[in-house]
């Protein structure tokens, strides 16, 4: 199948940390080439390379870099979204232990694009080893001057998944809850300290000097035109070799679980796969052909997210996936907007009932009933993150919740891979689950 | 240098100093080993917010220590990747090894132990930080080794 190599090229044997083997490795050529065009120049060739964002929404790279206003008498913030917290995902962090210069170098490509003296870079505040490696790179171009001029500030977060929301995130960088604003303005017109402001994902930055080296028009040639270029694709869950792999966009789902991840480990069966990170809806192992790519996903019902799948073996209840998925939301849940604080928290509840043989018939339409009313209904994302997969499970696997009602409880019977996983919610003492039933 | 002097040179490097809260907060934490109210106030002071606004910032992240902690803090990520493959079983030798349950502090103040949402490493799970540097992928059998090493310390 279509290895990818451009995101991590160079990096396969050994990370490529510091200055000298970039450069060895053709590093900061990019850069250099960027600076002599006209900064409209390179917006284009990101247009003409249909490079979408790699966050997980998949918004075209170049139109949001031509929504920065040219003629702004405010500064102009290019902030890089390294706050990667979507379960399952854990691609920029490889990226930036492995090929941290080319992270950098995409920062003042982009940065010189959109006329931008400011670039801050949002990592989370886990990834201590990653923040210091990328430090150490930053320093390292400082003292070879190839800032020229642009200041490149590090700043950790400290441990919230909304902050990866690109409204959230501008809000905790300017030093408050990381709680996500109201859409419009968008942030290209008023984002960081209310200025124009541009936000990509790591990869998307990190993919830059290589659409730059080959051409907007040549990269577009690769993968299908609606997914073009390679994605550092993280697999994890039941597999024999979980890591990260970068490949050329369209490859199935089965050579990357298969071929590339050695299969399902403990001659167990697949059963079923997230595709794109736990906010997105499930597919079954008979789907386990789709390719990934972003409309044949969206075929499929589901959606590219930020390239991480989950393989999940015969051993798991969906009941106790949908819980421990609920529980995630739940607990990262800001507080802003009611369907996504007070919903998540039922979804956690029903959940409880049907595992535990407490639920009735009802409760399974009004588990799909909160969904509903929390899909589309909040300022974010985040409550469709947790109302779309666990709606996908129920309609999935509905045979195995209905199992659930009429046994009075599941039936794996303790034996599932999932069974009894205590979550964060629940070492919470201040905010016990069950205060807020259902009626 | 004092906490107030460290974190006005951190505003330095940002348009506006409310936004070196959270690198103050750390600093703070790294000072105190959590943070009580009186780091808030010398927060505060710093950067010229109120001790509520501070603590409102500190009480929404997940890594701010509002109360005392142990002199090493065990997390360990039970999300979908790393519980599929065994998380749960690492956080149980955890919790025999050291005597507590996740959100606890051990008697003799040497050891918190917390599960916590997806840490990233989900392809090597189970993934456990200690001190926060991770490990991957933690198994139960290794548990035993990695307290007696920090025991050792």
């Amino acid at each position: 199948m279509p290895r990818g190599n451009i995101v991590l090229s160079g990096a396969e044997e050994r990370p490529l940390t510091s200055i000298v083997d970039y450069r060895a490795a053709g590093g900061y050529a990019q850069l250099a080439k960027a600076r002599q065009m006209e900064p409209q120049q390179v917006v284009q060739e990101l247009l003409d390379s249909n490079l979408r964002g790699r966050g997980g929404a998949f918004f075209a790279a170049g139109r949001k870099a031509s929504f920065i206003p040219r003629d702004s008498p405010k500064p102009v913030y290019l902030t890089v979204n390294a706050d990667e917290s979507e379960p399952g995902t854990f691609k920029d962090r490889e990226i930036m232990l492995r090929v941290p210069h080319r992270l950098i170098e995409g920062c003042l490509i982009v940065a010189h694009a959109i006329s931008s003296k400011h670039v801050f870079i949002y990592i989370r505040g886990e990834y201590l080893t990653e923040f210091e490696i990328l430090r150490a790179a930053l320093d390292e171009a400082r003292a070879a001057d190839l800032l020229d001029g642009v200041t490149v500030v590090l700043h950790r977060g400290a441990g919230a998944y909304i902050c990866g929301e690109e409204t959230g995130l501008l809000e905790s960088l300017e030093g408050k809850r990381g709680q996500p604003r109201s859409k419009p303005p968008f942030p290209a017109i008023s984002g960081l300290y209310a200025s124009p402001t541009l936000i990509n994902n790591v990869e998307t930055i990190t993919t830059v000097p290589k659409v730059l080296e080959i051409g907007g028009a040549e990269y577009a040639k690769i993968g299908p035109p609606d997914s073009t270029g390679t994605r550092v694709f993280s697999l994890s869950g039941n597999v024999v070799r979980g890591g990260n792999y970068e490949l050329v966009n369209g490859t199935t789902l089965r050579e990357l679980i298969y071929d590339l991840g050695g299969g399902i480990p403990n001659g167990r069966e697949l059963k079923a796969i997230i595709p794109g990170g736990s906010s997105t809806p499930i597919l079954t192992a008979s789907e386990v052909d789709t390719p990934l790519d972003y409309d044949a996903l969206a075929k499929a019902g589901t959606m590219f997210g930020s390239g991480a799948i989950i393989a999940i073996d015969d051993r798991c209840c969906m009941v106790q996936l949908g819980l421990r998925v609920a529980q995630f939301y739940m607990h990262e849940s800001c507080g802003k907007c009611t369907p996504c604080r007070v919903g998540t928290r039922w979804m956690v509840q029903i959940l409880h009932s049907i595992e535990n043989g407490a639920a009735g018939q009802d409760d399974l339409d009004l588990l799909l009933d909160v969904c509903d009313r929390i899909l589309g209904k909040c300022l974010c994302p985040l409550g469709d993150a947790a109302a779309m997969p666990v709606a996908s499970y129920v309609n999935r696997f509905r045979a195995e919740f209905q199992e659930h009602i009429d046994n009075g409880g599941c039936p794996f019977g303790g034996e599932s891979s999932l069974d009894h996983v205590f979550a964060p919610v629940d070492q919470h003492q201040h905010a016990p689950v069950a205060t807020e039933a259902p009626v | 240098m004092s906490l107030v002097t460290e974190i006005q040179e951190l505003a330095a490097q940002y348009p506006e100093s409310r936004s070196a809260i959270m690198p103050a907060l750390r600093l703070a934490q790294e000072r105190y080993g959590w943070l009580p109210p009186h780091a808030l106030e010398e927060v505060g002071e710093a950067l010229d917010l109120t001790p509520a606004f501070c603590m409102s910032v500190a009480s929404f992240y997940d890594m701010f220590r509002l109360e005392p902690a142990g002199k090493h803090t065990i997390e360990v990520c039970t999300n979908v990747s790393c519980a599929l493959v065994g998380a749960q079983a690492t956080l149980e030798a955890f919790e025999q090894e050291l005597g507590i349950h996740p959100g606890e502090t051990s008697a003799d103040g040497e050891f918190t132990l917390r599960t916590v949402e997806c840490y990233g490493g989900c392809g090597w799970g189970p993934v456990v930080a200690v001190d926060e540097r991770y490990h991957e992928p933690v198994k139960p059998e290794d548990v035993p080794g990695i307290v007696q090493r920090l025991r050792d310390a």
